[in-house]
């Protein structure tokens, strides 16, 4: 059975409404709700099933950022995962720190913990970058299952369904693999109160990325953030004649 | 020791060396800054920790004390973990709510949706002050108030939750012997029984000793047949265990048989138990309330709560330990509408402004603000207060305090309801708003759970009677009392005659001490001295009241119900304004987040809260010029005598001493009756 090692990442609630920072340096963060990423919190919820139909040993969670990040670790405790790893970066490093330095950790780590199975969201909802399951496959150099919208693990051999835009592929991955939780994967439960309440009691464990020879120092420089421009309202036409000589007013015709 | 050399002292001692120079240095001689490093510096550390647990706020509002100890420190949660836990507790049933609770379709049907019940029973919510123990998460009563603050989202299912743990089980916890605890509460934790609490009957509604249901010991002793209609029990269509009030006969120590009330604990299983049709009501209208029928239903000896003849005694306090959570649940709930409200109101234009901009719309908005501060400000205070177990481990007696709450935001979750339907105009009458469905539930909370006039009479006469107990003590000590007692006693009395007779100010206040000018005991923030002094003002001129009626009246006081009814609203306004001034000054200290818009809030609460008091305590003087009793005893006899409408016609010209043939009638017909 194999141990199972899930990412998750603390990011701005999903209902929140963005605001672009004065200085356009970035997104408002402070004070501002944050919770779980939602794929995350699919890949959580997939890694508790396994556990619970006994294809998993133990189900570790794992986060990469500032202290706040430990109520993220909580949630996902409370969900089920038998213990945490809170790998902390401190705030001020933290817009610093991308997929690249995320995917490094977890190769370690999944190294460090003897992880068969490792299950990411397939992108976090406020870079959408979609790099870490592939880029930490790489490192680890094990197949990986990305977009999963289905999965079955028989021994050794994981079955993976993928949603690609032509349809839906199906994969058979030798394990250890690592797999991204796609929308349809599953739904994930609501924590019960009283597994809450015993999240508490389960064993954290604190590291810094130097513990696991991971460097933070990036390449890029975000230059500016900006809001979408503001769509022009559009026109209700009666019919194609009319929509024909005000395509030749705006002079598009 | 210069001023200088005292500031570094200050600085570099310990606490308790602090505290120990602070006895000794009057305030006069600290410059205005030092004093208030020094009260900042004590009052942050007074804030964030525990004192004991004292008497009554009320009880002591009664002899015109304000109790300190209630309004400071204002409570809060052991450790930071703690409130992070209790954070994510809320956030859980905040997320099931707005994602899988059609409120709309479940007022409509009249009707739960299975599946969200399903959904609360494995989250943990049917038992959430249940021990641990036995299965349930043993919240305390402030994580419990949080929480609530959540659920109310649903009004039908708050009613239901409550109904089966705040009311239905809460016997078993309260009174139960440790075989119904094992034998009763682990099921009732996970929610697979459901509980429900039956007390009231047709004839019996506040008057809640004079139930008929009738339960009678058989032969050997073994069991009790229990016979009688029970009705508006909440979760009565489907309750398996239910906490049912007989008359049973009772031997009294002089031999004498006595009917008094006793509690049982009786399963739908037991057989005789039939539930009646599920009532249609005004609100909450997905919850299951219908009446319940005993036919010589066998309870087993074990299964009576408490003592035989204690059952009275035991409701009460069911009832006690329940009601603060309404302030919460109703402030969340208020807090939620807040939002959508002001929503509408910066969106919608009329004559080329946003409804936003206009003064009338913004004091329905402050109003709704203040008291949504005001609720939550006395519900945490009083949650809190009932926490803080005294040496025996037992909850304090904070009944008085939860009935003050209850009345103020069942009353405000009613008024601010109707105004935040009023903003959004013809849009908040129609059923696609939730608004009139918010409306609509909102209006039992006055009713049930006491009704707000008992719950007035209970806080103005539990007041009213210690006062009164204190003052006869007083007296009797100053009369007979030996030595010292005598002594105490008599100047205890002049005291309180220099007080209320005089104005004079030179006697220290032992509340804030701010009218004083030793004012070394203020653990107040200095921008909330003002508010401080207007409700000591307050608390002043409420003694003299309590006083001077109880000596117009004496006993008699008990009929005077609108006398008592201003007393319990002046006490519920100082209790609201002492909450608020806790609150604030919490916040201030600690410069917790919108501390400054915190205290707008409180400032201008404590200022409108005062000014009411003023004219309701104006109107407790002997002699009050705008009185109406007179006039209205005499109006109200004449219209109870004739039950109906008695002037004449606003178009009427001609004398009439003949009567409509249909009044006479309606004469025959009353003459009948009283016959």
């Amino acid at each position: 059975m194999a141990r199972v090692l899930v990412g998750v990442k603390r990011v701005v609630d999903y209902a929140v409404k963005i605001r672009v920072k004065p200085d356009k340096s970035g997104v408002v963060t402070d004070g501002v709700k944050h919770s779980m990423n939602p794929f995350d919190e699919i890949a959580v919820e997939e890694a508790i099933r396994l556990k619970e139909k006994k294809f998993a040993s133990e189900v570790v969670a794992v986060t990469c950022g500032p202290t706040q990040n430990q109520e993220t670790l909580r949630t996902a405790l409370a969900m089920g995962a038998d213990r945490g790893i809170h790998v902390e970066i401190p705030a001020a490093d933290y817009p610093k720190v991308g997929p690249l330095h995320v995917s490094k950790i977890l190769a370690k780590l999944a190294q460090k913990e003897e992880a068969g199975l490792i299950i990411v969201g397939k992108q976090a909802i406020d870079d959408d970058c979609n790099q870490t399951a592939q880029m930490t496959a790489s490192f680890l150099d094990w197949p990986q299952g990305t977009f999963a919208s289905e999965l079955k693990l028989e021994g050794d051999k994981l079955t993976v369904v993928r949603e690609i835009d032509g349809g839906l592929e199906t994969i058979e991955l030798k394990m250890p693999a690592v797999v991204s939780a796609d929308l349809r994967l599953n739904e994930p439960r609501y924590a019960t109160l009283p597994n809450i309440m015993k999240a508490k009691k389960k064993k954290v464990d604190k590291l810094s990325p130097s513990d696991l020879g991971v460097e933070i120092a990036t390449n890029i420089e975000v230059l500016e953030v900006s809001d979408p421009p503001v769509r022009d309202a559009g026109m209700k036409v009666e019919n194609t004649e009319e929509l024909i000589s005000k395509l030749k007013e705006a002079g598009l015709v | 020791m210069g001023l200088y050399s005292l500031n570094v002292l200050v600085s570099n001692t310990m606490r308790y060396q602090r505290l120990y120079f602070q006895q000794f240095i009057p305030a006069v001689a600290l410059q205005a800054s030092q004093r208030q490093m020094l009260l900042q510096s004590n009052a942050r550390e007074t804030v964030l920790t525990s004192h004991q647990r004292s008497a009554s706020f009320a009880r002591d509002l009664a002899a015109g004390k304000l109790n300190m100890k209630w309004i400071c420190p204002y409570p809060t949660l052991k450790t930071e973990d703690d409130l992070k836990e209790l954070n994510q507790l809320s956030d859980t049933v905040a997320k099931f709510f707005s994602e899988k609770v059609d409120s709309t379709k479940m007022d409509r049907e009249a009707n739960f949706d299975p599946a969200v019940i399903e959904g609360l029973k494995d989250m943990g919510l049917f038992g959430t002050q249940i021990p641990e123990e036995y299965g349930g998460l043993g919240l305390s009563n402030v994580q419990y108030a949080r929480v609530l603050e959540e659920v109310s989202t649903d009004g039908a299912i708050t009613v239901m939750l409550a109904a089966h743990q705040a009311i239905g089980l809460k016997g078993i916890l309260i009174a139960g012997n440790k075989e119904q605890k094992e034998k009763y509460l682990p099921r009732l934790a996970t929610g697979e029984w459901i509980a429900a609490f039956c007390l009231t009957e047709p004839s019996s509604g506040s008057d809640a000793a004079s139930i008929q249901t009738r339960a009678t010991l058989s032969e050997d002793g073994k069991t009790w047949l229990l016979n009688g209609e029970k009705i508006w029990i909440t979760n009565g269509g489907f309750a398996d265990i239910m906490t049912v009030f007989a008359k049973t006969q009772v031997e009294e120590a002089n031999g004498e048989l006595k009917d008094k009330v006793t509690a049982f604990i009786v399963e739908r299983t037991f057989g005789g138990v039939t539930s009646g049709n599920p009532e249609d009501k005004l609100g909450i209208r997905a919850s299951n309330t219908c009446s319940v029928n005993f036919e010589n239903t066998p309870v087993p000896a074990e299964n009576v709560l408490g003592e035989v003849g204690g059952g009275f005694k035991i409701a009460m306090k069911i009832l006690n330990s329940g009601r603060f959570s309404m302030g919460s649940s109703v402030a969340g709930q208020l807090k939620r509408m807040l939002a959508t409200v002001t929503e509408h109101a910066t969106t919608r234009t009329q004559f080329g402004r946003k409804l936003s901009e206009f003064g009338i719309i913004q004091d329905k908005i402050f109003d709704m603000t203040l008291k949504i501060y005001a609720a939550e400000s006395m519900a945490y205070m009083t949650a809190g207060q009932m926490d803080i177990l005294d040496e025996n481990g037992d909850p304090p007696d904070c009944s008085i305090e939860a009935a003050m709450v209850k009345i103020y935001s069942s009353e405000a979750a009613w008024s601010c309801g109707s105004e935040c339907l009023q903003i959004l105009g013809g849009l908040g009458y129609m059923k696609d708003m939730p608004y009139e469905r918010m409306l609509r539930d909102a209006r039992i909370l006055l009713i049930f759970e006491g009704t707000n006039e008992i719950l007035r009479l209970y806080v103005a006469l539990s007041m009213m009677q210690y006062a009164g107990a204190k003052l006869q003590q007083r007296l009797k000590l100053a009369k007979q009392g030996d030595g010292r007692e005598r002594w105490t006693a008599i100047m205890d009395l002049f005291r309180e005659y220099m007080r209320v007779e005089s104005s004079t100010k030179f006697l220290p206040n032992r509340s804030f001490g701010l009218t004083a000018p030793h004012a070394t005991k203020t653990w107040l923030h200095d921008s909330m001295v003002n508010s401080g002094k207007m409700i000591e003002a307050n608390v002043d001129s409420f003694r003299k009241r309590v006083y001077l009626n109880l000596r117009k009246y004496g006993k008699k006081i008990q009929d005077e119900q609108l006398v008592l009814k201003t007393f319990a609203d002046i006490a519920i306004n100082i209790y609201a304004m002492s909450a608020v001034l806790g609150r604030c000054n919490k916040a201030k200290i600690l410069s917790l987040r919108n501390c400054d818009h915190e205290k707008l809030i409180a400032t201008a609460f404590i200022k409108k809260t005062y000014k009411e008091n003023l004219v309701l305590l104006e109107s407790l003087l002997d002699p009050y010029p705008f009185d109406c009793k007179e006039e209205s005893k005499r109006v109200c006899d004449a219209i109870m005598e004739e039950r109906r409408y008695l002037c004449s016609h606003p178009l009427e010209v001609v004398h009439r001493y003949q009567e409509h043939p249909k009044y006479l009638e309606h004469l025959e017909r009353i003459k009948l009756l009283r016959e």
